[in-house]
């Protein structure tokens, strides 16, 4: 399964990614930079964190409009993956990709810490490789990443089981519904603002992460 | 400024857009200075929202295709619908002399 990590100016999680999916998982993984616009050999596209173009005016505003994005939304539309995380989210909100929005933390700090998460649904490859209900433990880094969907708009995300990842305990952030993730409705496209390429390696303190990018490797064997 | 493209014109204008987050966005920020007013002693401010100003310059044929390209800046870019509305008013003003074009 080749992945594809794009770069924006001012990503800044890209390298921890291709560590997860090149040097822990051996799976082809190559970068992508903003202005690249061929993605055609790739199976996975990450958006990975950071503050791309400084995250000015809004967080992930003007990535949106970068010549890859429109590739990346042609990919999604083939149904191939494409995973946001933290500032990845936050742009495939922006592009309309996800529903709702990211906006400023309800206490106003940048949270920087590990967090308990449900696993909601594991019925998808990207949680298949979870147990449902359970707890995992994710770092977050964000200033911005409390979720917000209007009441009409987030009664559909739940009706169609859109969320993958709630907060557990604690909500750090303000996000509605204790929403951490979620996923387009046909299930390939997936925004989070917690890293799970920060939980893939022991010496890191954790590996509850790395079941997320095992569980797509999974889905090689069993469907293709 | 002339547009040989279309032999039309070109009039200059300025807007002023204002993007405020829509009322049911929690605005910490917001709460956050009206505490600091009420340290002040404004104990009577009542609410702060906060919001965006944006200064913006363009040409274009006349005042109507200028509100629709606005429109369409707003919507996609300046603001973003889900968590803001935008206003702007705008105004032809007059090239400056001397000013490059």
């Amino acid at each position: 399964m080749k992945f594809g990590i794009v770069v924006f100016p001012g990503s800044n999680c890209d390298r921890d990614v291709a560590y997860v999916t090149r040097d822990i998982l051996k799976q082809p993984t190559r970068m992508v930079w903003h202005e690249d616009t061929d993605l055609t050999d790739l199976d996975v596209v990450v958006v990975p964190g950071g503050f791309s173009y400084g995250d000015y005016l809004r967080c992930g505003a003007i990535a949106r409009f970068s010549p890859v994005m429109q590739q990346v939304v042609a990919h999604a539309q083939q149904g191939k993956f494409v995973l946001g995380i933290c500032n990845g989210f936050q742009i495939l909100t922006e592009a309309g990709l996800l529903p709702g929005a990211l906006v400023r933390n309800r206490d106003l700090h940048f949270i920087c810490d590990r967090v308990e998460l449900t696993v909601e649904r594991t019925d998808l490859p990207w949680t298949q490789a979870y147990s449902v209900g359970k707890t995992v433990t994710i770092p977050i880094a964000h200033g911005e990443g409390r979720f917000y969907a209007d009441k009409r708009t987030l009664e559909q995300i739940e009706a169609n089981n859109q969320v993958l990842f709630r907060y557990a305990g604690n909500n750090p952030n303000g996000s509605v519904n204790n929403i951490a993730g979620i996923c387009n409705r046909q299930g390939n496209i997936l925004g989070m603002m917690p890293h799970p390429e920060r939980a893939s390696d022991p010496i890191l303190g954790g590996t509850d992460g790395l079941k997320l990018f095992q569980g797509l490797l999974e889905r090689v064997v069993a469907v293709v | 400024m002339w547009d040989w493209e279309s032999s039309q014109v070109l009039r200059k204008y300025l807007a002023h857009v204002y993007v405020t987050l829509r009322p049911s966005v929690l605005d910490p920020a917001g709460t956050a200075v009206q505490s600091g007013l009420s340290h002040m002693g404004y104990d009577n401010v009542e609410q702060v929202r906060i919001g965006k100003y944006i200064e913006l310059r363009l040409t274009a044929v006349d005042e109507k295709t200028a509100t629709e390209q606005l429109n369409r800046m707003c919507d996609r870019l300046l603001a973003n619908p889900t968590i803001e509305n935008y206003r702007f008013d705008l105004k032809e003003v007059s090239v400056e002399i001397g000013a490059s074009m």
